[in-house]
């Protein structure tokens, strides 16, 4: 079996998401024989090759027209590599990146696709994929039928693999530019400028939700409370949709899905929605005035109460120590 | 010639409504669910109402694929202002790849200049037809648009993505498909919804698409899943910040 990981970057660096895949696909491909490979593309990629070969092989698609992710040229490309390796499965971390990109390339290679895996079982001849549906209410199996299959996987699903020394190798690929689509462009990337990890990267996130009042609220209490441990900050649709917090932040089902080592949850009510995105986290800690609020349910320890008595109280102790 | 913008829609159940796996079945227990248009296609169609109010010559044609109970939501589309209305009949449910290879077909045949709709569905959230529909017509795609700024060759769209707002350019035909911010969809009014009784809802049939159904992903189990946590209740922080010492290694 050979598996194919698309990278996700920083031009620099794989992002956390792929070394996670990659050691997700190491546990697919575990046979005599089996193989894994990571495709970066991009621009001005040696440093990221580096640091991708310490992880295993690397495949390196480098060109001034695959600066910018775009799924029409990026899925194109990946497409190609896949039949020229003759790979059996195309694997990504699951991201706005993987859903655009190897969405598409799934389009280009047969479309047996699974979103959003957490694991897999063998049985028979098959592999058969858990993935989460209904906002994660239900777990379902499924089996794909075609070749190639293409997964994007959760994070949480697998730890990076060990990195060798030394590192293995790096080959370019060749890129057929006439067959690169050009009906679309980048025309910037509005970052949010952030001291804070990213909420998927974080060992500790601190979420606000409806309780919060004002986008200085948010930024003094659940980002100062973040901040007590170096942590990031997220969070709840609802805070959102009524523009107190940036769509990057958003965790849940149509957001971002988390599972750090501690979940602080202030003023979330704990819709299925918002579950969806980090009932999985290990130790989860809920704030809330409302004492039948459903996150008490999924969490380990609650206090009912006002997040604006609790929170200073909380960063005043933590300040304490 | 007319900008014909096609919006597929999809019939999920409320997302208020709680999901329980059937005991021993392949299916979750829908009856006592009730059923809307997919939240992100009902964002799809507010926008493609939004581009007919911005240029005149554009047709809304909103469709869905399976039984006869998707009507309704059709119906609601209709209602919400869209011209008229597909039902291609199929048995569901359907996969990704099939649903996207549907409406490829219906694509070739009604020309559309923009296919619009949700980025995700709330049941399976596979987020993947869009990207597999532009991918099997060889059109651009914008997934994930909070802000679509269209032109008369193409649009601008602003795309939400992990790292922040992304603005691609894209020419028409394209595919396009909506994330929450886009938009707030209206809510039919009562001469919307009088007007929609009299709309057509075309029916076809798969063999009038020349479609046969290829399963690509198979179904083979579905279980429940329920919280393993305590809910401890804590007086007060102190108590709170004593447990989360003795229970992670952040401390």
């Amino acid at each position: 079996m050979h598996v194919l990981v698309l990278a996700e970057h920083d031009g620099d660096r794989l992002r956390a998401g792929t070394t996670a895949a990659l050691g997700f696909a190491r546990r697919l491909a575990d046979g005599d024989g089996d193989q894994v490979t990571c495709l970066v593309l991009g621009d001005s990629l040696a440093t990221v090759a580096d640091d991708a070969a310490t992880f295993g092989p690397v495949l390196v698609a480098s060109h001034a027209d695959l600066a910018e992710p775009l799924a029409d040229r990026w899925a194109e490309v990946t497409a190609g590599v896949m039949r020229s390796e003759s790979a059996d499965i195309l694997l990504g971390a699951s991201s706005t990146f993987s859903r655009d990109i190897l969405g598409r390339a799934g389009g280009l290679l047969g479309g047996a696709m699974a979103s959003d895996v957490t694991g897999f079982h063998r049985d028979g001849g098959h592999l058969v994929w858990q993935r989460p549906m209904y906002a994660g209410a239900v777990t379902a199996s499924v089996v794909l039928h075609g070749n190639p299959l293409i997964v994007t996987v959760r994070p949480t699903a697998a730890e990076p693999p060990e990195r060798s020394s030394p590192p293995a190798s790096i080959t370019p690929v060749e890129i057929d530019l006439g067959r690169l689509p050009t009906s679309t462009g980048h025309l910037g990337l509005d970052g949010r400028p952030s001291h804070r990890p990213d909420v998927t990267e974080a060992r500790v996130v601190v979420s606000g939700g409806r309780g919060l009042k004002t986008t200085e609220d948010f930024e003094r209490l659940v980002g100062g409370l973040a901040d007590r441990f170096d942590g990031a900050t997220g969070s709840s649709r609802a805070l959102v949709d009524a523009g107190l917090a940036p769509n990057d932040l958003q965790v849940g089902q149509t957001g971002k899905v988390v599972a750090p080592e501690l979940y602080i949850a202030v003023g979330i009510s704990g819709a299925v929605q918002h579950l969806a995105g980090m009932k999985n986290s290990r130790v989860i800690v809920a704030v809330n005035s409302d004492p039948h609020a459903p996150i008490f349910e999924v969490a380990d320890y609650g206090i009912v109460g006002d997040l604006y008595d609790i929170v200073p109280e909380m960063i005043r102790q933590l300040d304490a120590d | 010639m007319s900008f014909l913008v096609l919006v597929p829609t999809k019939r999920v159940p409320d997302t208020d409504g709680v999901i329980r796996v059937v005991p021993g079945e392949l299916d979750v227990d829908t009856s006592h669910l009730s059923f809307v248009i997919n939240p992100f296609d009902a964002i799809a169609v507010e926008e493609a109402l939004r581009l007919r109010e911005r240029r005149d010559d554009v047709e809304v044609v909103v469709v869905g694929i399976g039984g006869e109970a998707y009507e309704d939501e059709l119906r609601t589309a209709l209602a919400m202002g869209a011209d008229r209305a597909i039902r291609v009949d199929a048995a569901e449910p359907l996969d990704p790849w099939n649903v996207a290879g549907i409406l490829a077909e219906l694509a070739r045949r009604l020309g559309p200049r923009l296919v619009l709709m949700g980025k995700q569905a709330v049941d399976d959230d596979s987020a993947q037809t869009g990207q597999f529909l532009a991918a099997q017509l060889g059109w651009p795609q914008a997934t994930f648009a909070s802000r679509i700024d269209d032109s008369e060759h193409g649009a601008e769209v602003a795309r939400e993505t992990d790292y922040g707002i992304e603005t691609l350019s894209v020419t028409w035909p394209a595919v396009i498909t909506a994330d929450l911010r886009l938009n707030e969809p209206r809510y039919a009014s009562l001469p919307g919804i009088l007007a929609a009784r009299g709309k057509p809802i075309e029916e076809m049939s798969l063999e009038e698409l020349g479609i046969e159904i290829e399963p690509r992903v198979e179904l083979v189990g579905l279980q429940q899943v329920s919280s393993q946590r305590t809910g401890r209740r804590l007086e007060n922080v102190t108590e709170l910040l004593q447990c989360l010492r003795e229970n992670t290694e952040l401390f």
